[in-house]
């Protein structure tokens, strides 16, 4: 079932990534985690679907934000990140999957680990853990290329600041800020086995980034005693699939 | 990037099924006729190059589901 999402605010996040609100009449709600997916339709009736997680916390406004990286031979994403304005319409399907989803009565430590656009669902947990005052003990290990593609830097160091039960771990792949402490690389075994949770807290585990790092990142979660069925994974790639 | 880098989770294909199941099949536990795993479905990896997409087991490969989509119909 299709419904039809009102864009009523657009926000730049990096250079080639922008957050859009739809507000959405009939949305009956979401889960951290979900996913929806939008279908664009051309004059000839071509159409394309892209599946998008929602960034937003579940809210009683109805109102749905996803966060779109440009790809450079995208064919919805261009559209989305650079015509897109306040007023359109777009159609939507969700919210969709109940599998990689973060719920406000989980207590137990949660190690999320992001890959670069992976980090929008896992911002809605961080978000949803907020708005439900949730006391559940996150941690966020987030990979990415450089420190001008970091997403909603403000809010997660803000978040961060004022509540010691979320910790930030961030680890650049191609620049860092000046006088980082670790040189530009991907994530490691020893950087997962010192910034995750110890596996003997038994952390529910949410890794979401391309197929690649999350192979990896599940890998170094489960060479450090997480059992898999404690890893929860959701991988991107570059068409077809979600982002 | 190599061939068994092109796969997505089954949770992926939950905007797919949508139009054929009523619930989210996502969620739900099935054991793989192959190799006997208990899974979710959401845990299965999903190849989407193609016409629709191919769902199979994330311990032995065996294709656990099929769906094509051909002009206004959708084959399961």
């Amino acid at each position: 079932m299709w419904r039809i999402g009102t864009v009523v605010a657009v926000h730049d996040e990096t250079a080639t990534a922008r957050t859009i609100t739809l507000q959405v009449p009939d949305w009956p709600g979401h889960l951290a985690g979900q996913h929806v997916d939008v279908r664009l339709v051309a004059a000839d009736g071509y159409s394309a679907v892209r599946s998008y997680s929602v960034a937003s916390a579940p809210n009683l406004e109805r109102r749905v934000e996803i966060t779109v990286e440009r790809l450079p031979d995208g064919e919805v994403s261009p559209y989305l990140t650079q015509q897109v304005a306040v007023g359109d319409g777009l159609e939507l399907r969700g919210p969709l999957g109940g599998w990689f989803v973060w719920r406000n009565e989980q207590t137990e430590p949660i190690q999320l680990i992001a890959g670069g656009s992976g980090l929008v669902p896992l911002m809605a947990m961080i978000r949803s853990r907020a708005a439900s005052g949730s006391s559940a003990p996150f941690r966020l290990l987030y990979s990415v290329r450089e420190p001008g593609a970091v997403f909603y830097r403000d809010e997660l160091r803000k978040r961060s600041e004022n509540d010691p039960s979320l910790t930030l771990t961030y680890a650049y792949t191609r620049t860092t800020p000046k006088d980082w402490p670790r040189p530009p690389g991907r994530i490691d075994a020893s950087l997962v086995a010192n910034a995750a949770w110890p596996s003997k807290l038994v952390p529910t585990c949410y890794v979401c980034g391309p197929t690649p790092f999350v192979e990896s990142a599940a890998g170094f979660l489960s060479a450090c005693g997480n059992s898999s069925d404690k890893i929860r994974t959701e991988r991107f790639g570059p068409t077809g699939g979600r982002k | 990037m190599s061939a068994q880098m092109n796969y997505l989770d089954g949770n992926a294909a939950a905007g797919e099924l949508s139009k054929i199941f009523a619930t989210d099949l996502t969620t739900a536990e099935g054991r793989c006729a192959h190799c006997g795993t208990k899974k979710r479905f959401a845990e299965a990896h999903l190849y989407m190059q193609c016409p629709g997409v191919v769902a199979r087991c994330c311990v032995c490969q065996h294709v656990l589901l099929r769906l094509a989509n051909v002009r206004q119909q959708v084959f399961l």
